[in-house]
């Protein structure tokens, strides 16, 4: 489907992940009034080896769940989550350890994913020494990863501690930790968005540049449409806990077919003069990831909807090149 | 012209740090219109949020007004005795802050909070402050059945309404908005500016917004302030200002920025970081950043000049800014600085 | 890039990498009081190590007069006895600098056992959840509804009469406190950034909680155990006054005890049952002097 990638099986499968979490406490359920947040609910899709695809939605709509669940930091709670035709879920022991060095995340906030207690060089050896890496080439490594996130003169930076950088230098330190067992699959959570929007561009680039040059697969958390498209060629846009839409990150930008990313995209501002200020084509409401509405989660938003919207799910449609959840694009029958 | 709502003059901030004087704020000068929005522009820790939150005199306690006025319809703000102030504040100058959960009381229900406002400070009574507590709701676009909810029963935008409905009470001529939308997703952020532009077109409100996105500004304010280290180094309408920067730090900016409506193009960082305010370099202090600097740059301070009109920048070289503007956008003139 | 370039920056050293790591485990040098405390932790090591040469006699020989008479409530300064004798005739000086050697055997073991099995307990809780942390978090609700001097008291019965004993039962009970403090500071700690970030590195639990959990709680291990010193002391001499002591080793609770068992008071031997007293006091406050400290490096603003 997909030019210039690898043919070959998916290196990373969601089928029907789900991720949900029990609400309330004991009490509550003993009463009854226990809730699941079903943070994830149902999510499908693969990736192939050397696709950058970019997971966009507003906050609550499951796209850092996913992320976590992609590197096992949740385990999924339904459906299969496969990394290279493992299922995720079940590793243990050195199937696990194995894939944590295949596997990496890129944190949001680069203040708080470093130990204040450790060096720059403590926090780069720590995956070498899970990954039984002979400590005499430890240097070697530490100074390549450092290279290549561009950190100039690494000598400069090893024994300081994570306070004495700046945010840039910070998040290129996280970058280099998940880059230093040269991962095959990386997944950045909002890498930029706690940073100075002067140092961004920096960081970005770094990203950008590297993941083609490895040929690292890569999944983007966003809410910012901009950024995504700066990186990704592929965009999967999330609503409360589902894929709305999935494909071509400049066709979506073009010509978006959901309603939802419809509102998303016209939401977007830019850095112009001149633009529309013509309103959202979505009501005002805000979505409740406790207590979504039945059948399409969106429905109650949707400038578009009719009686088939609540009562049941949209599921996939191939519409073009994409996959969209909506009844306003299933085929007539 | 119309007389000016607002005008800073030579405003300066300090913060004091151990036994030592930080400058947050160093010399700052602008107006601010009758029924306009004002953007406030920079990076974290360029002494934006200090500035607005100097036009309030709410500061920190380590920190002192070290000069200049602030002329309010008449009045300086910075010489106001606390009482006359106490009655300036929500009257006639509110705030909004970043996060609305932190100025609403937990326990009483945001009905109540606003109440109290209308009662307390603007005198009105229990009934009339209950009609007007709706209106505000109407206003700002929730439904007034709300009004008996808790603030945690609201969403993140939701909650940055009630916080301009609490801003809106009493009337006020300006609402100074302390990145409002920046928590917010962009949806709920375009509805938030709507509703902010909506505010000054319909009752004529003047508003300052603090904001670090370029694209909030171009979609909602009139002029722009870009502040930088501390000093402000450039102003003027927002249009003229976001086309045609005469500030290198606002050309850099510019490229730094994703933009949708355009080609994917390539965005360019500005090298380095900004100073540290407690030792800051002598001359202009973008210097060590700017492809542009020349030796003068490096001694002597740039003074806010006229570029165009009421289009002002503090930078030596603004005759050559249109030549400057042109090598800015080429990515390789940001790589190494001069 | 050979690795002597860059190796030449580093604080060498096994030292340095421990020190820079633990760098949370100091003494409160910053608070005077804490200095007070220390210093005066610093005398009891000293009098109980160099016990046998300071004190004169031994504390359970049974001394005589130069007439061979029995050397009885003999009063400060009599014979060189400088603070005199007890009914029995023993010195109450010896005594006493005996005594701190109890005092400070019992409070520093049972301030090591109460900080360790509290860190243990917590930082396993906390860190694994589950039902882990539901059977310990359990037991510590039931170590809570133990009323702690009874049950020292029924644990001395069973057992021997033995000055550990108050060790044993602190141990088994007082863990609690300091077990949910270590918890909900795990808890805490388990869902940083970079406790997660050590996770997808790859690190295993055991490392994590040494690497990343463990110098982040250790002074609060520090802060309960020096309040368990206080504690300890203040329990060894109840229960000796009480008559529940070990009675061949002498403690300054076993001391008040002695002296009030002989009606010392009504014959006004103030010099009997005053200093031990005293030093009671005076090791129990240097112990919350100490902890005071610690609570200022863990919470700076709780000070003023």
């Amino acid at each position: 489907m997909k030019d210039g990638h690898d043919q070959g099986p998916p290196l990373v499968r969601l089928d029907a992940a789900e991720l949900h979490f029990p609400v309330g406490g004991v009490v509550a359920q003993l009463q009854g009034r226990a809730t699941v947040v079903k943070a994830v609910d149902g999510v499908t899709f693969e990736l192939r080896r050397g696709e950058s695809v970019g997971l966009l939605g507003e906050s609550g709509c499951g796209k850092t769940s996913t992320g976590r669940m992609l590197v096992r930091l949740d385990k999924a709670t339904g459906g299969r989550v496969e990394f290279d035709g493992e299922d995720v879920s079940g590793l243990t022991g050195d199937a696990l350890k194995r894939f944590r060095s295949r596997v990496q995340l890129i944190f949001q906030n680069p203040f708080e994913a470093l130990n204040p207690r450790f060096t720059i060089r403590d926090v780069l050896a720590e995956p070498l020494e899970n990954a039984r890496i002979p400590r005499a080439e430890h240097e070697e490594r530490i100074l390549r990863a450092m290279a290549l996130v561009k950190l100039g003169d690494a000598g400069q930076f090893m024994d300081r501690y994570p306070h004495q950088l700046s945010g840039g230098q910070l998040q290129r330190i996280v970058m280099a930790r998940a880059l230093i067992l040269e991962p095959e699959f990386v997944v950045a959570d909002e890498p930029v968005s706690m940073l100075d929007v002067s140092v961004r561009a920096g960081v970005l680039n770094v990203f950008r540049d590297v993941r083609a040059q490895q040929g690292i697969t890569a999944i983007y958390i966003s809410h910012d449409l901009a950024l995504v498209r700066y990186v990704c060629e592929r965009t999967i846009v999330m609503y409360l806990g589902r894929i709305v839409e999935d494909g071509p990150t400049e066709d979506i930008v073009a010509n978006p077919l959901h309603p939802y990313t419809q509102a998303l995209v016209a939401a977007v501002p830019v850095p112009h003069p001149d633009q529309s200020h013509a309103p959202l084509p979505i009501g005002r409401g805000a979505p409740d990831p406790r207590n979504p509405p039945s059948g399409c989660t969106f429905r109650d938003r949707c400038p578009r909807a009719f009686d088939r919207c609540a009562v049941e799910a949209p599921g996939p449609t191939h519409v073009q090149n994409r996959i969209v959840h909506c009844h306003l694009h299933e085929p007539k029958t | 012209m119309t007389q000016p709502l607002l005008t800073l003059k030579d405003l300066s901030i300090a913060y004091r740090v151990g036994d030592q004087d930080t400058i947050a704020v160093e010399g700052a000068s602008f107006d601010v219109q009758p029924g306009s929005i004002v953007g406030l522009v920079g990076e974290s820790g360029c002494g934006k949020t200090t500035l607005a939150r100097s036009l309030t005199r709410v500061l920190a306690g380590n920190a002192r007004i070290a000069g200049g006025e602030a002329i309010f319809d008449g009045r300086d703000i910075m010489a106001l005795s606390e009482r006359a102030m106490n009655g300036l504040r929500w009257r006639e100058i509110a705030f909004i802050p970043q996060s609305a959960m932190n100025s609403l009381d937990p326990v009483y229900t945001v009905g109540t909070q606003l109440a109290e406002v209308l009662i307390r400070r603007g005198g009105l009574g229990r009934t009339a402050a209950r009609t007007r507590a709706e209106e505000l709701f109407e206003w700002v676009g929730i439904e007034t059945n709300r009004l008996g909810d808790y603030p945690h029963q609201f969403s993140g935008g939701m909650r940055q309404r009630v916080a301009i409905a609490l801003a809106l009470a009493l009337d006020p001529k300006l609402i100074i908005a302390d990145e409002p939308v920046t928590a917010l997703d962009v949806i709920v952020q375009r509805q938030i500016l709507d509703q902010l532009r909506e505010l000054k077109e319909r009752l004529g409100i003047s508003v300052i917004l603090v904001t670090h996105d370029i694209s909030v500004v171009a979609y909602v304010c009139d002029r722009v302030v870009v502040m930088y280290a501390g000093r402000v180094v450039e102003t003027g309408p927002m249009a003229a200002t976001l086309t045609a920067p005469a500030h290198p730090y606002t050309m850099g900016l510019r490229n730094a920025f994703p933009d949708l409506a355009s080609a994917a193009g390539e965005l360019t960082p500005i090298e380095g970081a900004p100073p540290d305010l407690a030792s800051p370099p002598p001359g202009c202090r973008f210097a060590p950043r700017c492809p542009f600097a020349e030796a003068r740059c490096r001694t002597d301070v740039p003074g806010l000049d006229v570029y165009d009109g009421d289009h002002l920048a503090a930078c030596h070289r603004i005759p050559e800014a249109e030549t400057l503007r042109a090598r800015a956008v080429v990515s390789e003139t940001w790589e190494a600085p001069a | 890039m050979s690795e002597s370039v860059t190796s030449k920056h580093r604080p060498s050293g096994l030292f340095a990498r421990l020190r820079r790591r633990f760098g949370s485990i100091r003494l409160p040098l910053h608070d005077p009081l804490a200095v007070i405390g220390l210093c005066i932790y610093v005398f009891f090591i000293l009098m109980a190590v160099f016990a046998p040469l300071i004190a004169p006699h031994d504390p359970n020989e049974i001394l005589f007069t130069s007439e061979f008479a029995l050397a009885a409530d003999l009063t400060p300064g009599t014979d060189g006895y400088i603070l005199g004798t007890t009914t029995l005739g023993r010195d109450i000086f010896s005594q006493i600098v005996w005594g701190a050697r109890s005092a400070l055997l019992i409070g520093l073991t049972a301030a090591f056992v109460v900080a360790l099995i509290g860190s243990v307990v917590g930082i396993v809780a906390g860190y694994f959840g589950g039902w882990a942390d539901t059977v310990l978090m359990r037991l510590a609700d039931v170590a809570f509804g133990i009323p702690f001097l009874p049950f020292v008291i029924v644990l001395a019965a069973f057992l021997e009469p033995s000055i550990w004993n108050v060790v044993i039962a602190m141990a088994l009970v007082l863990w609690r406190d300091t077990g949910r403090v270590i918890r909900s500071q795990t808890l805490t700690l388990r869902n940083r950034a970079y406790v997660e970030a050590a996770r997808v590195a790859g690190s295993s639990d055991l490392k994590i909680i040494l690497r990343h959990i463990a110098p982040n709680v250790l002074p609060l291990s520090f802060l309960y155990g020096s309040i368990a010193i206080g504690w300890a002391i203040l329990t060894e001499a109840s229960i000796s006054f009480l008559g529940f002591g070990d009675p061949d080793s002498i403690s300054w609770g076993y001391m008040l005890q002695d002296a009030f068992a002989s009606q010392a008071l009504s014959k006004g031997s103030y010099y009997w049952f005053v200093p031990p007293g005293f030093l009671i006091i005076l090791i129990v406050s240097a112990g919350f002097f100490i902890s005071r400290g610690y609570e200022q490096i863990l919470f700076p603003k709780l000070d003023r």
